[in-house]
């Protein structure tokens, strides 16, 4: 190999190129995908043993018992990861058209804002299941409509969709922010408290003993629904088409104004129902950080997942894990509780970074006849 | 409603509460004309800032008393720390965007992520990983020669108040913003930077070194940015952290791009108006709490209705790289 390569020296090439490929065995992706996730966990590992000063099995027993260590836990990991794949989910159809909705969060918040309203102002006014599905078309209005605003502009003058949800958030979380004075709980608290904590009215039923089994139904259902409509219905193929081509899409006769304004208020709406999950099933109340982050998350979660709905039970799982690993390590070991954010960052660049080598293929000089 | 005192007061806040702002957008512009839309930047501007803390933080634990600080030193370290900071997100973003094509927006993400999480957790642990004797991070001691004016800004009532009463990254954000946009628009390289960002393929084939422009440009562009971390920690904040302090500025600094149309010399009056816009809450006298969260939206819808207005007319000086977000593949028709 050595020899070859200084007798061909004069012919000037470079060391390697770079190579796309055609398309790989899934089974070869996942397998990049798995060694790119073990290496991320041994370099997490380092970082911890370095700040923590603890053996690395330490470190992990510590995560699994935060994720998994009491029954307890793992209800919350699954609540976790119900709100997290809902939003996920909610994002998919616009990503798979390659309209970059980073508004996930504003319209979860609208969402659960227009929930909280409800609570608030017709409580004890409507029958409870009456008022519940008033409760579930507002969220889902209003996240639709937070969605439809950038989509229409996108629609009509192509105005740049990803800065545009973007600033969208920050008007809801403010929005948000002011209506939780106005309706604050003690004056001058700013914050609305738990809502109806005597009557419940408006709280989503509890399905036996486990508070969040009925999030949890909710979501599993979404998400099937949301499969068969990406891969099985006109609109879902429509999605698709406008995804890969614009044009091609015009030429074939689908209206690709309809299908992008009908996908975005698909994606406000499901990010609604997330915003109404969190406030009538979880939370019992709203504030800014109600979202918690999720809205940017699930972008991560959609597109490691390659807007495969179920592949992303498997990665909201991966992230939601992390985080309840990384609270625990951080209680734990007395670190604060950012550091859960630098693990994640940490396993999202490895990720990120595999998708390369599932991609494209390092050709080296001279290896022509090895790779054929 | 507002007298001659108040209004000075007022301006000098929003350039104070603009500087950071500025720091960044100027730094995503050079980003952003590379084609690269780095979403990381409010995670780069918290590396900045706290990189420059933990740089001051382990000098001023080497000094034996406060007096012995060494005024030259107390602004370096902390500078070039910072610097070394953002470099590196930039040099891990550029990695991922260029070299690995990664996805722009999945990448910055997850940068902003790790980013804040990095800032705040060194933040509030970095008393207790250096085992050092302080009950919290106040670098007052180095603060205080970021936060040095020339004394007689004093003397000069209302226009020294306006105009001198800043420590020098205030000016130097200023002249960054202005030299790049002399460097965007009047140099060859400038051009070159632009035509990578509007379309990589015909500048390759032009000649251009299109990795190595994107590269330079998000690079230079991340330590910029990470310089308005560094502003806001050491001169606004007077070089306390607090978690979570720094807040949407990131943000900001992304809506202030748009604001200015791409343009850094924009971004000066545009960084003013932001920071006005951000604190004029607390100058409308018998406004309720609650309203003023809804003045905080102004930046925002500001923002929102430039980004339209731009879209609909179309003019090409205003429009964003056309490259902006895609990544480059020589190989790809």
């Amino acid at each position: 190999m050595a020899d070859t390569a200084l007798k061909e020296k004069k012919v000037h090439e470079p060391l390697f190129h770079i190579v796309k490929r055609s398309g790989l065995i899934w089974y070869k992706a996942w397998l990049i995908r798995i060694f790119a996730i073990i290496a991320a966990l041994i370099v997490c590992a380092l970082v911890t043993m370095m700040l923590a000063h603890q053996n690395p099995i330490k470190v992990y027993q510590t995560m699994l018992s935060g994720a998994f260590g009491t029954q307890r836990r793992i209800w919350i990991l699954l609540q976790s990861l119900a709100m997290l794949l809902c939003v996920s989910l909610a994002v998919t159809p616009a990503f798979k058209m390659r309209f970059w909705n980073i508004g996930g969060e504003g319209q979860v918040l609208i969402g659960g804002l227009a929930t909280a309203a409800c609570m608030i102002v017709l409580g004890g006014k409507l029958p409870n299941a009456l008022l519940l599905v008033v409760m579930v078309i507002a969220s889902m209005a209003a996240g639709a409509i937070w969605a439809m605003i950038p989509a229409v502009f996108k629609a009509k003058w192509n105005t740049n969709e990803t800065l545009f949800t973007l600033m969208m958030n920050y008007v809801g979380i403010q929005l948000v922010s002011y209506f939780s004075m106005v309706w604050e709980a003690r004056k001058g608290s700013g914050q609305i408290g738990i809502i109806n904590q005597d009557t419940k009215y408006g709280w989503m039923p509890v399905l036996g003993n486990y508070d969040y089994l009925l999030n949890i139904i909710i979501v599993a259902v979404i998400t099937v629904l949301m499969y068969v409509y990406l891969k099985y219905s006109k609109h879902g193929y429509e999605i698709a088409v406008v995804g890969e081509s614009q044009n091609t899409a015009r030429y074939i006769g689908v209206n690709v104004k309809k299908v992008i304004i009908r996908t975005m208020l698909l994606s406000g709406a499901v990010c609604g129902i997330a915003g109404f999950l969190l406030v009538s099933g979880t939370n019992h109340t709203i504030n800014t950080t109600t979202a918690d982050n999720r809205g940017f998350t699930a972008i991560m979660v959609s597109w490691l997942a390659k807007f495969n709905p179920l592949f992303m039970v498997l990665t909201s799982f991966l992230l939601v894990f992390l985080q309840c690993g990384a609270n625990e390590i951080s209680t734990k070991f007395g670190l604060n509780k950012s550091f859960s954010d630098i693990l994640t960052g940490i396993i999202l660049f490895f990720i990120i970074g595999c998708e390369f080598f599932i991609n494209y293929q390092i050709k080296f000089r001279h290896s022509h006849k090895e790779v054929q | 409603m507002f007298s001659m005192s108040v209004l000075v007061t007022f301006i000098h806040q929003a350039i104070m509460q603009g500087i950071p702002i500025l720091y960044g957008s100027t730094g995503e512009i050079l980003t952003e004309k590379s084609g690269h839309l780095n979403l990381g930047i409010p995670g780069i501007m918290y590396a900045g800032g706290i990189s420059g803390v933990i740089g001051a933080f382990l000098y001023e634990e080497t000094l034996p008393s406060r007096d012995a600080i060494n005024p030259v030193l107390a602004v370096l370290i902390p500078l070039l720390s910072s610097i070394l900071g953002s470099l590196l997100m930039g040099l891990l973003y550029c990695f991922l965007t260029v070299t690995l094509r990664a996805n722009q927006n999945v990448t910055g993400l997850a940068l902003t992520t790790f980013g804040v999480g990095f800032g705040n957790f060194f933040g509030a642990s970095l008393v207790k990983l250096t085992g050092s004797e302080i009950p919290s991070v106040a670098l007052t001691n180095t603060s205080q020669f970021f936060r040095a004016y020339l004394p007689v800004a004093d003397k000069l009532g209302a226009f020294g108040q306006i105009f001198l009463n800043y420590g020098f990254m205030t000016y130097l954000a200023i002249i960054i913003a202005f030299v790049s946009a002399y460097f965007l628009r009047k140099t060859r390289k400038g051009l070159y930077l632009r035509a990578v960002g509007e379309n990589p393929a015909t500048a390759d084939a032009a000649g251009i070194n299109v990795n190595r422009y994107k590269y330079t440009a998000t690079c230079v562009g991340s330590i910029i940015a990470g310089l308005g971390g560094l502003f806001y920690v050491m001169d606004y904040a007077c070089g306390v952290w607090s978690n979570e302090g720094f807040g949407d500025r990131g943000w900001l600094a992304i809506a202030l791009v748009i604001f200015a149309v791409w343009r850094p010399d924009l971004g000066v009056p545009g960084s003013i108006v932001f920071g006005g816009l951000y604190i004029v809450n607390q100058f409308v006298t018998g406004l309720p709490m609650r309203d003023s969260e809804l003045f905080k939206m102004l930046p925002y819808i500001v923002t929102i209705i430039v980004l339209i207005f731009t879209s609909i007319r179309k003019k090409r000086e205003l429009q964003p790289p056309e490259h902006l977000g895609l990544s480059y593949f020589r190989e790809e028709r």
